[in-house]
């Protein structure tokens, strides 16, 4: 019992990290209806920021941590800026190539300064541990968690009390329609993916915590994917609890698989999230929360 | 064409051809072209022809032709390059059947492409080695690729049935990781990560193909061999593909592509022809995983990941999107890709030819080569969505109007 209760709290710590990626994803999609698959990317450049700043930079973690999120949000600005905005109003397939190839060049320019090394994330929290209840709570996971239900909640407030948030889902809404009322798209797509890069770069941080970056850390932004999936490509609550779905899948399967399914292989939990959605998507094929798409001629 | 389209050349050409009341007359220039009017067509089968223009029939004849005796003009290294790329382009014809044409997004060609690849080398392998092998001939075993590849497609098919767009890529993209996952840990028929296993013995009639050797008489090395079994095929599959998509299948395809509902109205069974499009794209999969894996000696299940779908998409949007002869020059273009930037730090001080930068440099070969895959695909999409094919339409119809650019 107690097995299953620390899995499913371990889980629910990395599985914060995703939701905050698959947020982005969301984020992104709801304005532009594009899949950015430039978020692993964003995420391994904002953890791979941070670590440098910190251990070679010497930089105290936090004050790290504020100069990457304003470093991201202006990366994210930028690419809708320069990259994305020529391309409104082209089909989705095509701009949605163009993040995989963005995701690509920032990976690579990534990976340049990660070297053949692994790199120390240099955060406080490292592997320190607190015991309540006979379950182990790993700070780094508690840290995750609270930072992401913060986050979310100056969302919500953004999305909900502003004047910004409300033309951001107006924009969602009806891109036209929020045009003819004054709402001016353009800012909203690119405070979009400033958005969707700086929760990348924040979900990369809390990936790397405890723990270390090297060149395959982006692969695990990619978990992501089957998160929105689950949870629906338009719903941010759906992307929530998607991210933390997919958390507490990997755990499970990494505590019992072995003892239970062993002939599944080694490490069968990476995988796992991706058959989780496959299982979900032939039962609903616009995921939990998603908005079925209405189908005119 | 149209009957009226038909009616108006006819017209339009009176003064040189024959006046067509004339039944005999129409007979006698059947089949027969006029020099000073090359887009004339006569005859419905000179309409239909797949090289209709004389420009076009001695353009695709000379490539073949220099094709035909180019492993006799470069060095065996470039040939082996071409081999792959040749290989390549079969798939990428394979992945614009469905993504060009059909309009069904998949970032899951490198899954197929390792079915293909497993199937070959178990089919060809030796029975007395750990791993799997049923010591068949290469020639079962290519249709068998084929087969097994094209079975995993119209397995995945019901999914693109049911799921649109975006989420259809996606879920493509996770069918690369369960793959992954699959052929890491299938030891016995893959060799595990890092081992990997023999690649695909290429035995026909007795003759090894993949080994320097006489045949008919001339001895000819590995290279320059396989040269020729990756050309004769690629170019019998793309013939294929090329009709395929100018048939009743091909135009069901378009239709779907461009909208889905409207083309179910008009009477084209959906899940028929999206099915059919998966299945056909992975068997042509199939072959291209078993060709390269024909000419390259080893194959290494880590391989099969998402730089390499990534490297397919690029490749037919480079070459073009839709188009059979974009795909094979984007294969090209995309499978040289690592020969250019090989010589790229002759000309740039800055690129280091070590991995780990420890001679000083900017960024190394193989980064250089990975941000150019994202780089095309970027610039072709922003700049020339059309491709190569595209570039190559642009400058044919500007020597077509010349002197007027119109």
């Amino acid at each position: 019992m107690s097995l299953l209760a620390q899995s499913l709290v371990n889980g629910l710590g990395q599985g914060a990290a995703y939701a905050l990626i698959a947020v982005g994803f969301v984020i992104i999609y709801k304005s532009t209806y594009v899949i950015s698959f430039a978020q692993p990317a964003l995420m391994a450049a904002g953890a791979t920021a941070v670590a440098l700043l910190t251990v070679q930079g010497g930089f105290n973690f936090f004050v790290a941590v504020a100069i990457t999120v304003v470093a991201a949000a202006a990366l994210g600005f930028g690419i809708e800026r320069s990259i994305l905005r020529p391309m409104v109003g082209k089909p989705v397939f095509i701009v949605a190539i163009i993040t995989l190839g963005l995701d690509v060049v920032i990976r690579i320019i990534t990976n340049r300064f990660i070297g053949f090394e692994v790199r120390p994330m240099g955060d406080p929290w490292g592997l320190e541990r607190t015991q309540v209840l006979g379950i182990t709570f790993q700070h780094r996971h508690v840290a995750a968690f609270v930072t992401a239900g913060v986050i979310l909640a100056l969302l919500y407030a953004f999305f909900q009390y502003t004047r910004m948030g409300l033309a951001m889902r107006a924009a969602a809404f009806d891109q036209e329609t929020a045009l003819a009322q004054g709402v001016n798209v353009g800012t909203v797509f690119g405070l979009s993916w400033a958005f969707a890069a700086v929760l990348a770069a924040i979900a990369g941080v809390f990936i790397g915590a405890g723990s270390t970056i090297d060149q395959g850390t982006w692969v695990v932004g990619l978990k992501a994917l089957p998160a929105i999936i689950l949870g629906g490509l338009d719903s941010v609550p759906g992307a929530v609890i998607g991210g933390l779905a997919v958390g507490i899948v990997e755990a499970l399967f990494a505590t019992y698989q072995s003892t239970y399914m062993p002939w599944l292989g080694s490490n069968f939990s990476v995988v796992a999230p991706y058959v989780l959605m496959l299982l979900v998507l032939m039962v609903r094929p616009y995921g939990l929360f998603g908005t079925p798409e209405v189908q005119r001629v | 064409m149209s009957t009226v389209n038909d009616r108006e050349r006819e017209d339009a050409a009176s003064p040189d051809a024959p006046p067509l009341d004339d039944a005999q007359s129409v007979s006698r220039t059947r089949g027969r072209r006029l020099s000073r009017r090359p887009k004339l067509y006569t005859s419905y089968r000179q309409d239909m022809a797949l090289l209709n223009t004389p420009s076009k029939r001695n353009a695709v004849l000379a490539l073949l032709a220099f094709a035909a005796v180019s492993p006799w003009l470069f060095a065996d290294s470039l040939l082996f390059i071409f081999a792959v790329a040749f290989a390549a382009a079969i798939g990428a014809i394979g992945l614009n059947l469905v993504t060009g044409f059909a309009g069904q997004v998949s970032l899951g060609h490198a899954f197929f492409i390792a079915v293909g690849a497993y199937t070959a080398a178990a089919f060809t392998g030796d029975p007395d080695v750990r791993h799997i092998g049923l010591g068949m001939q290469w020639v079962v075993a290519v249709p068998a690729a084929a087969l097994t590849a094209g079975l995993a497609g119209l397995v995945i098919s019901p999914l693109a049935v049911r799921l649109r767009g975006l989420y259809l890529a996606i879920v493509t993209l996770g069918l690369v990781f369960l793959g992954e996952h699959i052929w890491k840990e299938w030891r016995s028929l893959t060799g595990g990560l890092g081992a990997g296993r023999r690649g695909v013995i290429v035995e026909v009639a007795g003759a090894r193909l993949d080994r320097a050797g006489e045949l008919f008489g001339i001895f000819m090395t590995a290279q320059q061999k396989m040269f020729y079994v990756t050309l004769i095929l690629l170019v019998a599959l793309a013939i294929l593909a090329r009709n395929l998509t100018r048939s009743a299948i091909g135009r069901a395809w378009s239709a779907i592509r461009d909208r889905d509902i409207a083309a179910e109205i008009m009477g084209i069974p959906l899940t028929k022809y999206k099915a059919m499009a998966f299945g056909i794209s992975s068997a042509y999969a199939g072959v291209a995983g078993a060709l390269l894996y024909s000419v390259t000696r080893v194959i290494d299940p880590g391989s099969f990941n998402l730089l390499m779908s990534i490297q397919y998409i690029a490749m037919i949007l480079v070459g073009g999107v839709a188009t059979i002869s974009g795909a094979i020059a984007g294969a090209l273009f995309i499978s040289f890709l690592p020969f250019i930037t090989r010589q790229a730090p002759v000309l740039f001080p800055f690129i280091a030819t070590d991995p780990a930068l420890r001679g000083g440099g900017l960024i190394n070969v193989f980064q250089l080569e990975g941000i150019l895959y994202g780089v095309l695909i970027i610039a072709f999409l922003v700049l020339q969505p059309r491709g190569l094919f595209g570039l190559w339409i642009k400058i044919r119809n500007y020597w077509k109007g010349w002197p007027f650019s119109y």
